[in-house]
C-alpha cells in the first residue's frame, strides 16, 4: 500500500480531473429526477479520491455524467468537468463541452473507466486479445498489428494473468479474471485518470483484496489518478487519499482519509462511520440510520439529511448548507452543515484529527509522494 | 459436441414424427384412401399386385396389424420409395419431387437470405438511431407482413408484370427454354424468380426487422456495450462487432419458425406465379386427389426445413464461442 | 391501545395504488400501438356481429344483369362475374373469418399454456419432454401438412379447421411460457410458496399465471393472426367448403374467374385489404403488448426531439444547461478562501 495513503495530497499537485457545479438529471422537464446537484469533486495528479455513499446517493451517476456516458435518459445539465492534461502540449478540455470527436479521442486514452460487475462488462463473441487491441487501434493509429497483440500481452501480463489467455472468450474466464482483464483494458493506453465504480463488490472477499492490492500496486508503478466509487467506506479508508462522502445528490463532506475517519464532521459521515462493525476493538451495538433518502423528483428545499439528523436545526430544513471548510480543527477539508455556522459542534463531530497539528502547518511527508 | 449434438437429435426426433404423422393421417381420415387409389390407379392401366401392397403399405392395411404396417411404412421409406405419382403417372413420387425441388430451394433460400440479410440490417439501424424516419419502416412492414402472400403476389404481377411489363409473370423459366445449367439460362430463370422472390421478401422481412430491433434494443443496454463506447472505439465497430453481432444470435433460434412459415407461404406464391417449384406439385396433387405424392412433399418439405434449421445451427455455433466450446 | 401501526401503514399504501388491473390497463392504453390495434380490432368485431344486417343484398344473389358492374351507387364495391354484390359478401363474410380465427386463438393459447407453464414448472424429463414436443410442432410446416389433411377430408366442418389450426398453433406460445415460467420459477415468491407446501396447481394458477398475462395476451394475437391467416390461405386455395362466404372464399372465386386480369380490381382488392387490415390491427396491438411487457421499447418518456438528438451521438450523455454557462476560468466564492488557505501552507 502506498504509504502516502490517508495523509492528503500533497501541496505541489496539479488537480487533473475538476467537477465543478455539476448537475445530472435523468429525464427532462416536470419529471426529472435530479440524482446529482451542484457536485463539487477534485482529483489531483496521483491521488486517490474515494466517492462513497448509499446506493442511490448520485455517486455512479457523478462519475458517468461527469464523462458522458450516462445512458438514456440521463442528461448533464449544468457544470463544469476540466480534465487537464499531464504535459503541458495541450490545453485542459472541459469535457462538458467537448465536440463528440473530442470526447472520443480523450476517452479511455486520458480518462478509463472500470466498471462495475464485470459479468456483463466483456463482449461475450469477441476473444480478450480482440477487445485489448481495438482499442489500441482506435487511439494509436502508428502501431502496427504485432505491436498491439504484443502489448496487448503486456497488458495481462502486468495484472498476473498469463499471455495464453489472450485467445479466450470472456465465459472461460473466472469473475476475478474478467476484473483483471477490466482494469488491464482500462490501463491499455496510459491514462491519467482511472475511474472505478465498485470494481470489487460483486467478488469474494479473497479476490477482493486481491485485485485492491493489484490496483495499489499498478497505481504506485504507473502513477494514475483514481477516482474509486463504493458504498463500503472500510474499503476506502485504506487507500484513499482523499475521501467524499455523497448524501441524495449532493457531496456532504469531502477530506483526507485518515482525519474523516478519525474525525468526521457531518453528521451523516459519523452515522455512516458507526454503522460497520470493526474487526478488532470492543463490541458495539450497531446502529443503523433510521429513515430513508428523499425522492429525488422534487430534492428537499434544505439539507437533504435533515429528517434524519440527530443534531437537525430548524434552519436545515429550510437553506441548503454550502459546501465550506468547518468550523474546527483543519481548513484542508470540507464539509456541507449548519452545524458548523453554530457556537457549538456536537461532540460526535468535534474529535480532533489524528496527529493532531494546528491548522495551517504542513502535513508531514513521506517518500513516494509525485 | 453437446450442443450440435442436441440440436441433431431433435432432427431426428421430428423427422422421425414427421414420418408418425403421416402414415397416421390416411389412417384417421373418414373413407379409405386405399379404395380410392386403387380405383384412381386402375385408370391409367393394370393394377399390378405389387402396386397394390405398395398402396396398402402406404394407406393402410385391413388385413395387417397397426404394428405391423408401421414397420413396412418405414422400410417401404427405406428402400427410398415414396410411392407412384398419380398425376404423373407412371413417374415415381420420388423423381416428380426430385424435379420441383432445386427451383423451391433456390426460390426460397434465396429469398429467406435476402429478407433476413434486409431485415436484420434495416431493424439494427433503426434500434440504433431511434427517434429517425426508420421508426415509421416499422408499421410499413407490418401492414406488409399483414397482407396475404398471394395477395401481394397477384398485385405485384398486375402491377409489375402486366401493366408496366419489366418481368416475366409465370413459371421458372421462358416456355421453349432447355434447363440446362448454362449463364443464360441462369439468367433467365433468374429474371423468371424476381417477381416472386420479391414478393416473400416483402412479406417475410417484416419479421426480421421488428425482432431485430427489439434484440437490438435490450443488447444495447447491455454493459459491454457501454464498455465500448467508453474505449472511444468507432461508433461503426460499436454498433456492428458489440451490438449486432450479440443481438443477431437469438434470429438463429427463431429461423426454425420463420422459415417454416416462409416455406408455407411459398406454396401459396408458387400458385400464383405458376413457379414450378413443389408448391405447385402439391397443388396439383391435390386437385388429383394425389395422396401419394401430397404426403411424399410434406415428408421431403419437413426434411427440408430440418435441413435448413441445421445450416442454421451450423452457422449460430460459428458466430457464439459460448455454443462453440459445448460444440 | 394495540393498534398495530404496521399493518395500518401497510393498508394506507395498498388503498393508495390503484388496482393491479387497472394499471395495467391504463399502462396499456398509453401506447398508441395499442390504441390503434383496439380501434381496428372493435371495428371488425362490430363488422362481424352486425354484417349480415347491414348488407344491402343476399351475398349469394346472382344478377345477371350487372355481371362485373365497377362500383357505383347501387353496389358501392361492384358486383363479381355472376353478378353478386361485393359488399354485402365482404361483410356477411366478416364473421366466419373472424371466428375461426378466434376460435382457434382460444383453444391453442389453452394448450399452450397447459404445455408451456406446464413444461417451465416441472423439470427434468417431464418437462424436457414437453419441451421437445413444442419444438417438433413448431418445425413442421403448417400449411402442407393442412393441405394434406384438407384434402383428405374436404366436407370437414368449420370446427375441424379450428381444431387443426389450433392443434399446429400452439407451439409457439407454449414455448415463449416455457421461457417464462422458468424464469418465474427461480423467483423467491415461488420458491417460497414450493418451500411451504403449496400444492403445484395453486402455485401456478394463483402464482405464476397472473405474471405471465402480458405474455399469454401477445401469443394468443399471434396465434389468431396465424390462423385467420392459414385459413383464409386454405380457403383460397378453394381446399375449404367452398359454399360459405368468407373472405378467403372471395378471393379463391375472385382469382379463378380471372378478377385482376378483368380489371375488375374491386373484387379481388378489397377482401384482400380486409384481411390484411385485421392482420395489421392485432400486429399493432401486440407491437404495444410488447412495448408494455419490455419498457425499454417505450420510448421512456422522452420526447421525440431529445430521443432522436441523444441518438445522434450514441454513447454520449447530452449537455442541456438550464443556465447559461459559466465561463471555465471562473472561480466560485467556496474556492477563493481554499486556495488560499492551500497556498498559504
Amino acid at each position: 500500500m502506498s504509504v502516502t495513503a490517508g495523509q492528503g495530497t500533497p501541496a505541489d499537485t496539479q488537480p487533473v480531473l475538476d467537477i465543478r457545479g455539476l448537475c445530472v438529471d435523468y429525464g427532462y422537464g416536470d419529471t426529472a429526477t435530479h440524482a446529482v446537484i451542484d457536485a463539487d469533486l477534485t482529483l489531483y495528479r496521483g491521488e486517490v479520491v474515494g466517492l462513497a455513499g448509499e446506493s442511490g446517493s448520485g455517486k455512479s451517476t457523478l462519475a458517468y455524467g461527469a464523462t458522458r456516458l450516462l445512458r438514456q435518459p440521463g442528461v448533464v445539465t449544468d457544470g463544469s468537468v476540466l480534465f487537464t492534461p499531464n504535459s503541458g502540449a495541450r490545453a485542459a478540455v472541459d469535457i462538458l463541452d467537448a465536440s463528440p470527436a473530442r470526447l472520443r479521442a480523450l476517452r479511455w486514452s486520458d480518462v478509463a473507466l472500470v466498471f462495475q460487475a464485470a459479468m456483463n462488462s466483456l463482449n461475450p463473441v469477441l476473444s480478450v486479445q480482440s477487445q485489448l487491441t481495438d482499442t489500441l487501434a482506435a487511439h494509436r493509429k502508428e502501431m502496427t498489428k504485432r505491436e498491439r497483440a504484443e502489448r496487448a500481452g503486456e497488458l495481462l501480463e502486468l495484472v498476473g494473468i498469463s499471455r495464453d489467455r489472450l485467445k479466450s472468450f470472456p465465459h472461460e474466464l473466472s469473475g476475478g479474471m474478467k476484473q483483471r482483464v477490466m482494469i488491464a483494458l482500462a490501463l491499455a493506453l496510459d491514462p491519467q485518470v482511472v475511474i472505478m465504480d465498485e470494481p470489487t463488490t460483486a467478488l469474494d472477499v479473497v479476490t477482493q483484496r486481491q485485485i485492491m492490492e493489484q490496483i495499489m500496486s499498478l497505481r504506485d508503478r504507473l502513477g494514475f489518478s483514481v477516482l474509486f466509487i463504493t458504498h463500503d467506506l472500510s474499503l476506502l479508508l485504506e487507500m484513499a487519499d482523499t475521501i467524499a462522502i455523497m448524501y441524495a445528490g449532493r457531496i456532504v463532506e469531502s477530506a483526507p482519509a485518515r482525519q474523516l475517519f478519525h474525525a468526521p464532521r457531518h453528521p451523516y459521515t459519523a452515522a455512516l462511520l458507526e454503522s460497520f462493525p470493526s474487526l478488532h476493538g470492543e463490541r458495539k451495538m450497531m446502529a443503523g440510520i433510521p429513515g430513508s433518502p428523499p425522492d429525488m423528483r422534487r430534492p428537499p428545499k434544505g439539507c437533504a439529511f435533515a429528517d434524519r439528523c440527530k443534531f437537525a436545526l430548524p434552519r436545515c430544513t429550510d437553506e441548503q448548507p454550502p459546501l465550506a471548510a468547518p468550523a474546527i480543527g483543519s481548513q484542508d477539508r470540507q464539509v456541507a452543515c449548519w452545524l458548523h455556522a453554530e457556537d457549538t459542534l456536537p461532540e460526535r463531530l468535534s474529535a480532533p484529527e489524528p496527529g493532531s497539528q494546528p491548522a495551517g502547518t504542513a502535513p508531514e511527508t513521506t517518500g513516494g509522494s509525485r | 459436441m453437446s450442443y450440435l449434438a442436441r440440436r441433431i437429435g431433435f432432427y431426428i426426433v421430428t423427422a422421425w414424427a414427421a414420418v408418425t404423422i403421416n402414415f397416421f393421417i390416411p389412417r384417421l381420415m373418414p373413407g379409405s384412401p386405399v379404395e380410392i387409389m386403387i380405383a384412381r390407379l386402375g385408370q391409367n392401366g393394370p393394377v399390378t399386385p405389387g402396386m397394390i401392397h405398395a398402396l396398402e403399405t402406404q394407406f393402410g392395411n385391413p388385413k395387417a396389424s397397426l404394428l405391423s404396417q408401421y414397420f413396412s411404412y418405414w422400410s417401404q421409406l427405406f428402400h427410398g420409395s415414396l410411392g407412384i405419382s398419380l398425376t404423373d403417372y407412371p413417374e415415381s413420387v420420388g423423381s416428380v419431387i426430385g424435379q420441383a425441388l432445386p427451383w423451391t430451394i433456390g426460390l426460397i433460400g434465396a429469398s429467406v437470405i435476402i429478407a433476413f440479410v434486409l431485415g436484420t440490417a434495416i431493424g439494427a439501424y433503426s434500434a440504433w438511431r431511434r427517434g429517425s424516419f426508420l421508426d415509421g419502416a416499422l408499421p410499413l412492414s407490418a401492414f406488409l407482413q399483414a397482407l396475404p402472400y398471394f395477395f401481394l403476389g397477384l398485385v405485384v404481377i398486375e402491377v409489375f408484370g402486366e401493366r408496366l411489363g419489366w418481368f416475366p409473370t409465370s413459371g421458372g423459366y421462358s416456355q421453349g427454354l432447355a434447363p440446362v445449367l448454362t449463364p443464360s439460362f441462369i439468367g433467365n430463370a433468374a429474371q423468371h424468380a424476381i417477381l416472386p422472390a420479391f414478393t416473400i421478401v416483402v412479406t417475410s422481412i417484416s419479421g426480421w426487422m421488428v425482432g431485430q430491433r427489439n434484440l437490438m434494443i435490450t443488447t444495447l443496454d447491455q454493459d459491454y456495450v457501454l464498455v465500448a463506447q467508453a474505449k472511444g472505439i468507432s461508433q461503426r465497430r460499436v454498433m456492428w462487432m458489440y451490438a449486432v453481432r450479440n443481438a443477431i444470435l437469438p434470429q438463429f433460434a427463431s429461423f426454425a419458425v420463420a422459415l417454416g412459415l416462409v416455406v408455407s407461404g411459398s406454396i401459396l406464391v408458387e400458385l400464383v406465379f405458376s413457379y414450378p417449384g413443389i408448391g405447385s406439385v402439391l397443388l396439383n396433387a391435390v386437385g388429383n386427389e394425389d395422396y401419394s405424392t401430397m404426403q411424399g412433399i410434406f415428408l421431403i418439405i419437413t426434411l427440408a426445413v430440418l435441413a435448413a434449421n441445421f445450416i442454421a445451427d451450423l452457422v449460430y455455433v460459428v458466430l457464439d464461442p459460448r455454443a462453440r466450446q459445448e460444440a | 391501545m394495540t393498534v398495530n401501526v404496521a399493518t395500518a401503514a401497510t393498508i394506507e399504501i395498498a388503498a393508495s395504488e390503484p388496482a393491479p388491473g387497472r394499471r395495467f390497463w391504463s399502462l396499456l392504453t398509453r401506447s398508441k400501438w395499442v390504441t390503434a390495434g383496439l380501434t381496428i380490432f372493435a371495428i371488425y368485431v362490430f363488422l362481424a356481429i352486425f354484417g349480415r344486417m347491414l348488407a344491402p343484398y343476399d351475398p349469394s344473389y346472382q344478377n345477371y344483369g350487372e355481371i362485373l358492374k365497377p362500383p357505383s351507387a347501387q353496389h358501392l364495391l361492384g358486383t363479381t362475374q355472376l353478378g353478386q354484390d361485393v359488399l354485402s359478401q365482404l361483410l356477411v363474410g366478416a364473421a366466419p373469418t373472424l371466428e375461426i380465427g378466434f376460435l382457434a386463438g382460444v383453444v391453442a393459447t389453452a394448450l399452450s399454456i397447459v404445455i408451456g407453464v406446464g413444461a417451465g414448472f416441472y423439470a427434468g424429463s417431464a418437462g424436457e419432454g414437453l419441451s421437445l414436443l413444442s419444438n417438433i410442432f413448431l418445425v413442421i410446416p403448417q400449411i402442407p401438412l393442412l393441405v394434406v389433411i384438407s384434402s383428405l377430408d374436404p366436407k370437414a366442418s368449420i370446427w375441424v379447421y379450428a381444431l387443426v389450426l389450433a392443434f399446429l398453433g400452439w407451439a409457439w406460445g407454449a414455448r415463449v411460457l416455457r421461457a417464462q415460467t422458468i424464469a418465474l420459477a427461480q423467483q423467491d415468491f415461488v420458491l417460497a410458496a414450493r418451500a411451504s407446501g403449496e400444492p403445484a396447481w395453486r402455485i401456478i394458477l394463483f402464482e405464476i399465471l397472473p405474471n405471465e398475462i402480458p405474455v399469454v395476451a401477445t401469443s394468443f394475437v399471434y396465434t389468431v393472426v396465424g390462423a385467420i391467416g392459414s385459413y383464409v390461405a386454405l380457403c383460397f386455395l378453394g381446399l375449404v367448403n367452398i359454399n360459405t362466404w368468407n373472405w378467403g372464399t372471395m378471393l379463391y372465386w375472385a382469382q379463378s374467374q380471372q378478377a385482376l386480369q378483368s380489371n375488375a380490381w374491386w373484387w379481388f382488392i378489397p377482401p384482400g385489404l380486409a384481411v390484411a387490415f385485421i392482420l395489421l390491427g392485432l400486429v399493432m396491438l401486440n407491437f404495444g403488448l410488447d412495448e408494455f411487457i419490455n419498457p425499454r421499447l417505450r420510448a421512456a418518456g422522452i420526447s421525440r426531439k431529445a430521443m432522436k438528438a441523444a441518438s445522434r451521438q450514441q454513447g454520449i450523455t447530452p449537455v442541456v444547461r438550464k443556465r447559461p454557462a459559466e465561463p471555465s476560468g471562473a472561480v466560485r466564492a467556496g474556492d477563493e478562501i481554499n486556495n488560499a488557505a492551500r497556498r498559504a501552507k
